[in-house]
């Protein structure tokens, strides 16, 4: 953790306030999200119990399996799920505008430019806690492999249409918020926690309604009683009065509402099924819906505070201005929908249980140049992260006190101008070591030359080495003048892509070569009478 | 020095009195061997556990109950799935030990599972190691053992432990068994969790070992453990055996290093008891004479994180913000120390802990225009 | 500690000679694809490196060298052009400024150039893993040498696997860990993991490939390899090349009784020195240790110390070019450098546990990387920083640190997740800890501030 975060939460503990840890909004926000607040059943590989979801604060649809062991009812619950899911990401998919996109010509193998569709926007889900992200991989895992009665009509236990497909795209959600910056799924807590320090440990910062206690306390009273209280408080009948944020529930909701509940629902079934006539059948029927209404009475009770929570930190941070370099990378997350999209539109088969060898050192290399990125963009977008940067000698900033005109020693030369900088940084600098600052929101790269008396005055010297034009004479503003504020880093802004891997079916014997002849279809998981999900 | 057997019958006497009158010694459970895990260097937890006091009711006596509660859910399936992993007399439990652990043995068919049931824990550990003797001297067939019962000293008082299971191969060697519900997905499983179960296994194998020295055929404990979890979405049994050397290495060390339980009884006030049953200041004045090394991670380990939580507020400690907060910080421990620090109140600048604290505050004051502005933002 | 009980035949030559001409055999004869080699600290990895090549070279098989830094691969060439000046070498280089030691445009049979097709041709061609990985389009290699494999990520093998037939990997697996700046667990327990090792990867998928080992440090004198084989490579034990009394250290000037005196006789007399300053939590740039460790340094250069080694019968002096200080942080050896300016020595390497990798010296005073510090993270209990640190003297280790680590240990528990499915990294950086500290409390010398 860096001094300035530190300082930032222990300020929140004098203040009894959230401190800021950013000054801009670092993640993009759609006009019009997603929110799914899931809950699941203790003790299962996350079967779900309900779910509150949908894109309107006022008005979530409540989704509740009444009996979590039940497969029917688990079925009927992702397939409804899938109904609200899937239009809100189809309703991304079909406007595009034309883009550019380089690709390797299969004939010259070279690389050319190809025009291609991109989304015009893409889908957010946002859930409320990184434990909600993991659950969403976990759907997705549990139903991309799933068969439809249309795809395999021998499979004994035939899910509903379109919930393979709803896997695939919560598959796909739960991988890209795995790269660094990206917004297609975000966990309302992480985000929340990048943008405000709280006066507690980042392990408590995990509790949303905490978090949210810190950052927006009730008025007249602290940070501090207001997060305790989201944590601890519980009602005459022992229960949390903020529950948990899910996916998991408090074992005293389960023992003493939830349990009983489901037994109720389950001896109003037993008796249903028992019914011997028409009119008992109805009268038991209504039993049963009784009993049920009471369960999802139960669900709603538990998830619709987490719901309004999401909301207030989605206002609480549409309040921040947006980066100057978050849209870029909000784009890249549009190329990444656009791309899922063409690839379900291809017929291409689900995403593999795990990944071959090239496509895991290509997703790898992705993620750490989509994490320089970052690093570098929010420090370019937020003068709190480049204080950060400055402070631990990364970056420095200061005034420009002389410039002197020099040029390169060649047969034509160009401008590589002295210029003078004081700071009061004190930047890990060596010799010849590059310096970049943002022109135009471009990198120009600087050369350090040397400290005008000593380390200790701070007037460094760096030569400048481009963006100057191609002219003899640096082009208009291409160079720091004399009295310039200026603020030069040592990390590069855009990161270098790395080589190219081979293709996969060239993977090399060290890695188990290709990974054979024909590519065999993903089985289904076997469907037995134990499956919980 | 008084002969050893007397002074083991004085602590055992000592921690009768801790605990208070009437009150069991509760055993090291999962729970509790975790947070030793965790947190080895805190006296408090390493007395309460030692005297085998029973943390989650004392942290409800004191005002500030643990959230450990257990859904029924969980715990309905969690005794559905072991049972099943059990049934039968093991078969599948010793399938999956032969296939994932011995593959070179003959296949189990006919397990011996010995009854391990006495009267107390001293009973049964002593049935345990009777019936781990017994398959020693038979070898060359499977043995099982459901539940049994192993002592470890930890601190210098004895400990009981029970691992879920503990077989014994045909080559006479020993493997532990630890059944956990959670899922392993395309064969991978929650790290945390794996860590846990390792953790706590290896303290079973350290019991073992001692038990084993003492048999003459001294078996071998195997340092691979089996861990049995639900495969994929379904409650099918599958196992992956987990190499513990490390966490072996760890444990013994950590163990080897605690501060005896003697001691910091030693060092307790006259009358000092943690029984729940006293009034609620007498009972915080006996917890806070014993001194805690608060973190936030004991809040996911130990009953009693949420009393020190509060204590290490009141104390304005900077750790209560998370261990690594102190990085930067040398000698400064307050919150108060601290922000004066910062703000040039107080503290030596030539600390270069203080020089870098100013630095960072004037660099953020600057960041967030609450200072005269320095320089413009880095656009 | 004490050392293992030798066996009375055991001669680490012919040990280590056997070692060799096996790796060779096996490189140069056997029918496998690849041959590991596994190489403790100052075990003869270079020399090894060397020597293959050389025979490779020889024996008409074009041979590709890949290692990981620019250091890594201008010290290479520079190394075979001392053994063979006739060899014809490549250099195959980035396009960045300044990409190679300059050093190298005076050999004559070494070609420099960015484009492997202008070394194409050559007996050998040396870059580093990055490089190598943009050639393509190329005829593959006969052969390849992978150094410092451990320390190479199993994804950047990925890139370079298909230039090569067949390869010799070589490395020490007891150093720092290659690493990822993003999480990778999801792939953890794949057999291609790749943020894993190289290595790893590579057993993984060719279980049968013959194994060996450099049983034999040179570097390390009989004092320290004990310590350093338990500590690290406690399942792959490695002894010292000398034996007790093969070397040996002496001063001129007789100590003037100060802590850096006595802790500087101490290690001169055992091989380790533990100079301990009171129990303190301080910053990283701790203003005390950082001047402990400076007066260490400038009392070695002032007492006149002089090594005698199995290397030469006469004495060597103890010159500032044979002393090192190892840190954790880079700006701990920045604070040591102005310290040592300070006291009027310019010229001793100071160098974070990373850059040490791979060196040797006489004598190494090392800065300990929980010295002082409130808390321990994994980045400081990380085996291979320590291994590297404590791993780097051909005589002698003066640790200087504050008092009360161990109670630090304890309070920063071990309690790493595990992962399904991976092997087992050996040991455990908070054990590896303990077990180097009791060791150094054998060899503790108080510091006592001095009185101004």
């Amino acid at each position: 953790m860096s001094l300035i975060a530190t300082l930032a939460r222990l300020e929140a503990v004098s203040t009894g306030r959230a401190q800021p840890a950013a000054t801009v909004r670092h993640r993009h926000l759609s006009e019009r999200p997603l929110v799914l607040v899931p809950l699941i059943t203790a003790g299962e590989a996350g079967a779900p119990l309900g779910a509150l979801v949908g894109t309107d604060r006022d008005a979530p649809r409540l989704l509740v399996v009444p009996q979590p062991r039940d497969r029917d009812l688990r079925f009927a619950f992702l397939a409804e799920l899938a109904d609200v899911v899937l239009p809100y990401v189809d309703g991304f998919a079909d406007v595009v505008e034309a883009a550019e996109r380089s690709e390797t010509d299969p004939e010259t193998g070279k690389r050319v430019k190809v025009e291609v569709e991109l989304c015009a926007d893409a889908p957010q889900l946002i859930v409320p806690s990184r434990a909600g992200v993991d659950l969403v991989r976990l759907l997705g895992r549990s139903m991309r492999f799933r068969r439809t009665a249309e795809q395999d009509p021998e499979a004994p236990f035939p899910a509903p249409p379109r919930v393979p497909l709803l896997g695939r795209w919560l598959t796909h959600f739960g991988e890209r918020a795995r790269v660094p910056g990206s917004s297609l799924l975000l966990a309302m807590t992480d985000v929340l926690a990048r943008h405000w320090a709280t006066g507690q440990s980042t392990l408590e910062d995990q509790h949303l309604g905490a978090l949210l206690a810190w950052i927006d306390p009730p008025e007249g009273r602290s940070g501090a009683k207001a997060a305790q209280e989201a944590e601890l408080a519980r009602d005459a009948d022992g229960q949390l009065v903020c529950p948990p944020a899910g996916p998991a529930t408090d074992p005293a909701f389960d023992n003493k509402l939830l349990a009983p509940a489901i037994e109720r629902y389950d001896r109003a079934r037993g008796a249903l099924a028992a019914a011997e006539d028409g009119l008992e059948a109805d009268e038991r029927l209504g039993a049963l819906t009784a009993a049920e209404r009471e369960i999802r009475a139960l669900v709603e009770s538990r998830t619709r505070p987490t719901w309004d929570a999401v909301w207030r930190g989605l206002d609480l941070l549409r309040k921040l201005p947006e980066g100057a370099r978050v849209e870029e990378r909000w784009t890249r997350d549009r190329w990444s929908f656009t791309g899922h999209r063409d690839r379900v539109l291809a017929g291409e088969p689900p995403q593999p249980r795990r990944d071959d060898a090239v496509t895991a050192a290509n997703k790898l290399a992705v993620r750490e140049r989509e994490q320089a990125r970052l690093e570098a963009q929010e420090a370019l977008d937020d003068p709190l992260v480049m204080a950060a940067r400055r402070l631990s000698g990364e970056a420095f900033a200061g005034e420009v006190v002389d410039v002197v005109m020099a040029y390169s020693e060649s047969r034509r030369p160009s401008p590589r101008p002295l210029v003078t900088v004081r700071t009061d940084d004190r930047p890990h600098l060596g010799e010849r070591v590059r310096a970049y600052r943002s022109l135009g929101g471009k990198p120009q790269t600087a050369e350090f030359v040397g400290y005008e008396e000593g380390p200790e005055d701070g007037l460094l010297v760096l030569r400048v080495m481009d963006r100057m034009g191609r002219g003899k004479e640096p082009e208009e503003g291409s160079v720091p003048e004399k009295g310039d504020r200026v603020c030069f880093t040592l990390f590069e802004h855009e990161p270098r892509g790395g080589a190219k891997l081979p293709d996969p079916e060239e993977t090399p014997w060290t890695h188990g070569g290709p990974p054979g002849e024909e590519a065999v279809p993903e089985p289904a998981d076997p469907v037995t009478e134990e499956d919980v999900l | 020095m008084p002969p050893p057997r007397t002074r083991e019958k004085a602590l055992r006497h000592r921690l009768a009195e801790l605990r208070g009158p009437e009150v069991e010694a509760k055993a090291l459970d999962a729970r509790a061997l975790a947070a030793l895990a965790a947190n080895p260097g805190c006296r408090r937890r390493a007395i309460l556990d030692g005297a085998g006091v029973d943390k989650a009711v004392l942290a409800d006596a004191l005002g500030s109950p643990s959230v450990f509660g257990q859904s029924q859910f969980a715990f309905v399936r969690g005794n559905a799935f072991e049972a099943k992993v059990k049934a039968d007399g093991g078969t599948e439990l010793l399938r999956l030990a032969h296939e994932k652990l011995d593959r070179g043995a003959e296949p189990p068919a006919g397990a011996r599972v010995p009854d391990l049931t006495a009267q107390g824990p001293r009973g049964r550990t002593a049935r345990t190691e009777l019936a781990l003797r017994e398959a020693a001297e038979a070898p060359g067939a499977w043995t099982l053992l459901d539940h049994p019962m192993l002592a470890l000293d930890v601190a210098g008082s004895p400990a009981f432990l029970e691992p879920d299971a503990v077989v014994v191969h045909p080559d006479g060697s020993w493997t532990v068994v630890e059944i956990k519900s959670f899922p392993m997905l395309d064969g991978a499983a929650d790290p945390a969790k794996v860590g846990a179960a390792a953790r706590q296994s290896a303290v079973y194998v350290l019991a073992l070992e001692q038990v084993a020295a003492r048999l003459d055929s001294a078996p071998r404990v195997r340092h691979r453990i089996l861990l049995v979890c639900p495969k994929d979405f379904s409650n099918l049994p599958t196992a992956s055996a987990v190499d513990v050397r490390r966490q072996r290495a760890v444990t013994a060390r950590q163990l080897e290093r605690l501060t005896r339980i003697e001691e910091i009884a030693d060092a307790l006030p006259e009358g000092t008891c943690f029984s729940p049953k006293l009034p609620a200041e007498r009972l915080t004045e006996a917890v806070e004479s014993v001194p805690a090394t608060y973190a936030p991670e004991c809040l996911s380990a130990c009953e009693l994180a949420f009393h020190c939580r509060d204590r290490a507020r009141a104390q304005d400690v900077v750790t209560r913000l998370g261990r690594p907060v102190r990085a930067e910080l040398g000698g400064l421990t307050t919150i108060g120390e601290v922000l004066a620090a910062a703000r040039g109140e107080a503290g030596d600048p030539d600390d270069p802990a203080v020089a870098a604290l100013r630095r960072a505050a004037a660099l953020r004051a600057e960041a967030l225009g609450t200072a005269a502005p320095e320089v413009a933002p880095c656009r | 500690m004490t050392a293992p009980a030798r066996q009375a035949v055991f001669d680490p030559g012919a040990a280590a000679a056997r070692a060799t001409d096996a790796i060779l055999r096996d490189t140069l004869r056997g029918a496998a694809r690849g041959v590991v080699v596994d190489s403790p600290p100052g075990a003869g990895k270079s020399t090894l490196v060397v020597r293959a090549a050389l025979e490779l070279a020889e024996a008409g098989r074009p041979l590709m060298v890949v290692a990981q830094t620019n250091a890594q691969v201008d010290d290479l060439v520079l190394r075979l052009a001392e053994k063979n000046p006739d060899l014809p070498v490549g250099r195959l280089h980035s396009s960045d400024t300044d990409p190679y030691d300059k050093a190298l445009d005076s050999l004559e049979n070494v070609r420099t150039s960015a484009k492997a097709a202008d070394l194409a041709g050559l007996a050998v061609v040396i870059s580093t893993a990055a490089k190598w990985a943009h050639v393509k389009g190329v005829e593959p290699w006969e052969h390849a040498i992978v150094d410092e494999a451990y320390q190479m990520r199993s994804d950047a093998l990925l890139a370079v696997a298909n230039l090569f037939e067949r390869a010799l990997f070589v490395g020490d697996p007891g150093q720092l860990d290659p690493f990822s700046i993003v999480g990778g667990e999801q792939w953890a327990g794949l057999s291609y993991d790749p943020s894993a090792s190289a290595v790893t990867t590579l057993l993984a998928h060719n279980p049968e490939l013959p194994q060996h080992r450099l049983p034999v440090s040179w570097r390390l004198p009989a004092s320290a390899a004990p310590l350093v084989s338990d500590a690290f490579y406690p399942y792959t034990p490695f002894r010292s090349g000398t034996d007790h009394g093969d070397r040996g250290l002496a001063f001129s000037v007789p100590p003037d009784g100060s802590a850096p005196d006595r802790v500087i006789d101490e290690a001169a007399e055992s091989g380790w020195g533990l100079l301990e300053l009171p129990a303190r939590h301080t910053p990283r740039t701790d203003p005390e240790a950082v001047r402990a460790v400076a007066l260490v340094v400038r009392r070695l250069l002032d007492r006149g110390g002089a090594a005698t080694s199995e290397r030469s019968p006469d004495p060597t002096p103890l010159t500032a070019d044979r002393i090192a200080v190892g840190t954790a942080h880079r700006d701990q050896a920045a604070a040591i450098r102005a310290a040592l300016t300070e006291l009027g020595v310019p010229d001793v390497t100071v160098d974070t546990a990373n850059r040490l990798q791979g060196r040797e010296y006489d004598v190494t005073v090392v800065l300990h990387p929980l010295s002082g510090r409130p808390d321990a993270t994994a980045f400081h209990l990380e085996t291979g920083r320590l291994c590297v640190l404590a791993s780097r003297h051909r005589h002698a280790c003066i640790v200087v640190c504050r008092e009360g680590v161990t109670d630090l240990l304890d309070d920063y528990p071990s309690t790493e997740p595990v992962q399904l499915g991976t092997l087992v990294k050996f040991p455990d950086g908070w054990e590896a800890n303990h077990a180097v500290l009791a060791h150094l409390a054998e060899h503790r010398v108080a510091w006592r501030p001095e009185v101004r």
